[in-house]
């Protein structure tokens, strides 16, 4: 009986890698456990394992294949133990619900080739006004990478330190290269401490170092939150001015992929609510790199969310060390007259998306990515809603006492009188995040409901 | 093997007796189980049909199955994301576990928790908790609680080399040893944390005397093996059990798998990986043992063999079988409704 070898899924946001290289060949036996073959993702390198025992009877992808989609069959293998065939059967068979994982229902299209060098088409990709230099297409993890390479190089009181950011070159690789160029006294692993660590990074900016403190994802600075809160915040109000936090906190923020409740929830509400801090989400490659440049440089907190889904996507970047983007200035990224849709990080994309579903039925709506949360650019949001009269805000985030919720309130103070519609908010769903690959999709928003919310306000 | 406790052997915890044939057997089984179910799991999440973080136990099963092996029904266990060999070890349904890993309906936690967060209230396994050391107070808690309610039975608070650093753990700690606790804390020291090594992250890597200024007693003991696990479960459980308060084992133990599946696990030597595996594998130890004590026969290990392969085979047919849970289950279990409590 023979078996098929499966492109296999090495993490939850993959859906195809690079078959670098076979290390069994056509005819060799093959014991579980025996190394098959090695496969690149954008993040890493990865072995394959034989799950059952058999002879390779047959290799599909020949090495240095690149684009390889999960579950294309690789190999046939042939069994040659018949006990042994009750359980290989699924693997020949993959049931269709395999085809809706949200890894790839949830990758926007334009991306999911990445890391081909393809760049997303509709979206428009500015730089900031001012930049008409040199660009190079880089993905927002690159660019995050140069962002910190840079201000390492710029000023030697900028250190970086969290789990696993130097041996192992970041957890979601966005470190990588960093040891190697700074030294272990400018890129530091620590042990699992997040309290202690970001507690420590505050004390060192008090006097005078600037740290980049990175959460392996933002659901552990909760370990960490009253250092960042009652400490880094607050510092510079009770002495008076004496004593600031220049430091910045980063790491990936909101839902990954099926990694369930304590994994997957959005901090920018948190943080935003904090007087004290500063609160940045940028969406592109380009707003990555130049805000965290900002955020680096910046004499205060800020809190940096970035989003493990768009780390793998391309954009085009800047390549000017001294080229920033000023923190608390949004980005129109989609010009339009009829209804204004806001959003941050990842939602960004998704807005997009649903501004093109509604072009399709003749609205044009106008994205603002607002890039920072705090300051907000309530100027930028006021002047696209005087024109357009309407606004839907979009966040990945829990709907109560969200960013929705305060931009209602702006709407309410700044715009009353040019509003035709009630602000309409799409958010999480105010649930935990479940596992189950349908129940994840439906906690979070989609295109659809965008484009939904955005009909309504029309009236359409 | 064990080596000596850093406090006088409690007075319940008799010299360790020689493991009966059935015991011994059953042991090798359990263990078993574990290896083939996450074996599975692994190929499962090749093939899409598991996502996210999936930790697995592979290397490790005889830290679980032989403290297990000492416990006593009604004894709670704790523990973090690594999780499917101790919820197998506290005989909750391969199927059920599966399910949740395949986030259908008919898994544990019907769907919504994956294979981090699973419980049973009926087998007193309390999770499966994704941020690391969270389940150290929380299992602290459960130890309170037996404490509080005099009902003779002990907590079991996994937790890893890595976690071992995180500060609420010393917190549990002193309140532990404060309140005399029945609690068993099991370090299980596989070596590293994610890509850490316990030398680049421990100042002090003799885990288990991390509890010594708060006057907990703790034990290195060899998490390879079985019988060794047992013995020193028994002793710490008897401790906890006559109100002598905490234990530390640090359970020496390997995984041979990356902590999850995206790692690479560069950061290691396939020597050394390979080294635990041939010279201190627990499954097949105990194999070896079994055969050469004559407590069993090649036959009856092929027995059961074919036994532990048609469980997985059917756990594995009912997670794929099982429906994905209804739309509705999204807005379920949010808050329990004061009616539900009052009916
Ligand atoms: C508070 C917190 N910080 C970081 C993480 C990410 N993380 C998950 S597992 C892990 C390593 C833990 O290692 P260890 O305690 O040795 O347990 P093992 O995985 O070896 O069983 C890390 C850093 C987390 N889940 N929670
Ligand atoms: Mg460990």
């Amino acid at each position: 009986m023979s078996t098929q070898v499966l492109m296999p899924a090495l993490s939850p946001t993959m859906t195809e890698g690079k078959l670098s290289k076979w290390l069994k060949a056509k005819g060799d036996a093959v014991k579980a456990g025996d190394i098959l073959a090695e496969i690149e993702t954008d993040k890493a390198t990865m072995e394959v394992e034989a799950v059952d025992e058999g002879v390779l009877e047959q290799i599909l992808v020949p090495e240095g294949t690149e684009n390889v989609a999960v579950n294309t069959p690789i190999a046939v293998l042939r069994g040659e133990d018949e006990a042994e065939g009750a359980a290989p059967a699924p693997a020949t068979a993959p049931k269709p619900a395999v085809k809706a994982e949200a890894p790839k229902a949830e990758a926007p299209k334009a991306e999911a080739k990445a890391p081909a060098p393809a760049k997303p088409a509709a979206v428009p990709q500015a730089a900031e006004p001012e930049y008409s230099g040199p660009t190079a297409t880089q993905t927002v993890r690159e660019a995050l990478r140069d962002a910190m390479a840079e201000e390492m190089r710029r000023d030697d009181k900028v250190f970086l330190m969290g789990e696993e950011v130097a041996e192992y070159q970041g957890a979601y690789k966005v470190s990588q290269g960093l040891l190697e160029e700074f030294g272990p006294t400018r890129v530091i692993d620590t042990p699992i401490t997040e309290h202690g660590f970001a507690g420590l990074g505050v004390g060192a900016a008090f006097s005078g170092l600037k740290p980049i403190v990175e959460f392996m994802t933002f659901n552990f600075s909760m370990q960490a939150i009253d250092q960042i809160v009652n400490s880094a915040a607050k510092t510079n109000y009770m002495s008076g001015g004496q004593m600031g936090s220049p430091i910045v906190f980063r790491g990936p923020n909101g839902a990954a992929s099926r990694v369930a409740a304590q994994h997957s929830q959005c901090y920018a509400s948190w943080y935003a609510h904090i007087p004290g801090l500063k609160v940045v989400a940028p969406w592109s490659a380009a707003d990555a790199k130049g805000l965290l440049k900002s955020a680096i440089r910046d004499p205060n907190p800020v809190i940096f969310l970035e989003n493990e889904m768009l780390y793998g996507q391309s954009f085009e970047v800047p390549q000017d060390k001294d080229w920033i983007v000023p923190i608390g200035k949004a980005k129109v990224v989609r010009p339009g007259n009829q209804v204004t849709i806001t959003a941050f990080s990842r939602m960004v994309g998704v807005a997009l998306e649903a501004a093109e579903l509604l072009a399709k039925e003749g609205i044009d709506a106008e994205v603002i990515d607002l890039r920072t949360i705090r300051p907000l650019d309530t100027a930028t949001i006021v002047a696209s809603v005087k024109k357009t009269n309407r606004l839907v805000s979009v966040e990945e985030g829990w709907p109560f006492a969200g960013i929705g919720s305060e931009m209602a309130a702006v709407m309410m103070e700044q715009a009353f009188d040019y509003l035709d519609a009630p602000v309409a908010r799409v958010a999480g769903v105010d649930v935990p995040m479940p596992y189950a690959a349908n129940l994840e999709k439906l906690a979070l928003p989609q295109a659809a409901q965008i484009a939904e919310a955005a009909k309504q306000v029309c009236y359409r | 093997m064990a080596k000596a406790a850093t406090k006088p052997v409690a007075k319940s915890a008799a010299q360790p007796a020689k493991i009966p044939s059935e015991d011994l057997i059953r042991h090798y089984r359990d263990m078993l189980l574990i290896r083939r179910f996450e074996e599975k799991a692994g190929q499962l999440y090749g093939m899409g049909l598991i996502g996210g973080f999936c930790h697995l136990y592979i290397g490790q099963e005889a830290v679980v199955v032989g403290m297990q092996a000492a416990a006593e029904e009604g004894d709670t266990v704790i523990t973090s994301y690594r999780d499917h060999g101790h919820m197998l070890a506290c005989g909750m349904d391969p199927k059920g576990v599966m399910a949740e890993l395949t986030g259908r309906a008919g898994g544990y936690s019907k769907g919504k928790g994956g294979s981090m967060h699973m419980f049973s209230a009926e087998k007193k396994f309390y999770g499966g908790h994704g941020i690391v050391g969270a389940q150290v107070p929380l299992g602290t808690g459960l130890g309170f609680a037996h404490k509080y309610k005099k009902d003779g039975k002990v907590a079991m608070v996994y937790l890893g080399d890595g976690a071992v650093n995180q500060g609420q753990v010393y917190e549990a700690f002193n309140m532990a040893a404060l309140w005399k606790l029945p609690v068993v804390y099991v370090i299980e020291n596989n070596k590293y944390a994610m890509g850490t090594s316990v030398q680049r992250s421990a100042a002090g890597t003799k885990l288990c005397d991390r509890g010594l200024a708060y006057g907990i007693p703790g034990e290195q003991v060899d998490g390879m093996d079985v019988a060794a696990v047992r013995a020193a479960a028994a002793k710490a459980l008897g401790r906890a059990r006559d109100g002598e308060g905490p234990t530390i084992l640090e359970m020496m133990t390997y995984r041979y798998r990356g902590h999850s599946m995206s790692d690479p696990a560069k950061y290691r030597t396939k020597e050394e990986v390979a080294k635990m595996r041939q010279e201190h594998d627990p499954i097949d130890r105990l194999r070896e043992r079994l055969l050469a004590e004559k407590h069993i026969d090649e036959n009856g290990l092929k027995n059961m063999d074919r036994e532990v392969k048609d469980l997985i085979s059917q756990a594995t047919e009912f997670a794929q079988a099982s429906p994905e849970p209804d739309p509705a289950e999204l807005y379920t279990d949010v808050l329990i409704d004061l009616e539900t409590v009052r009916a």
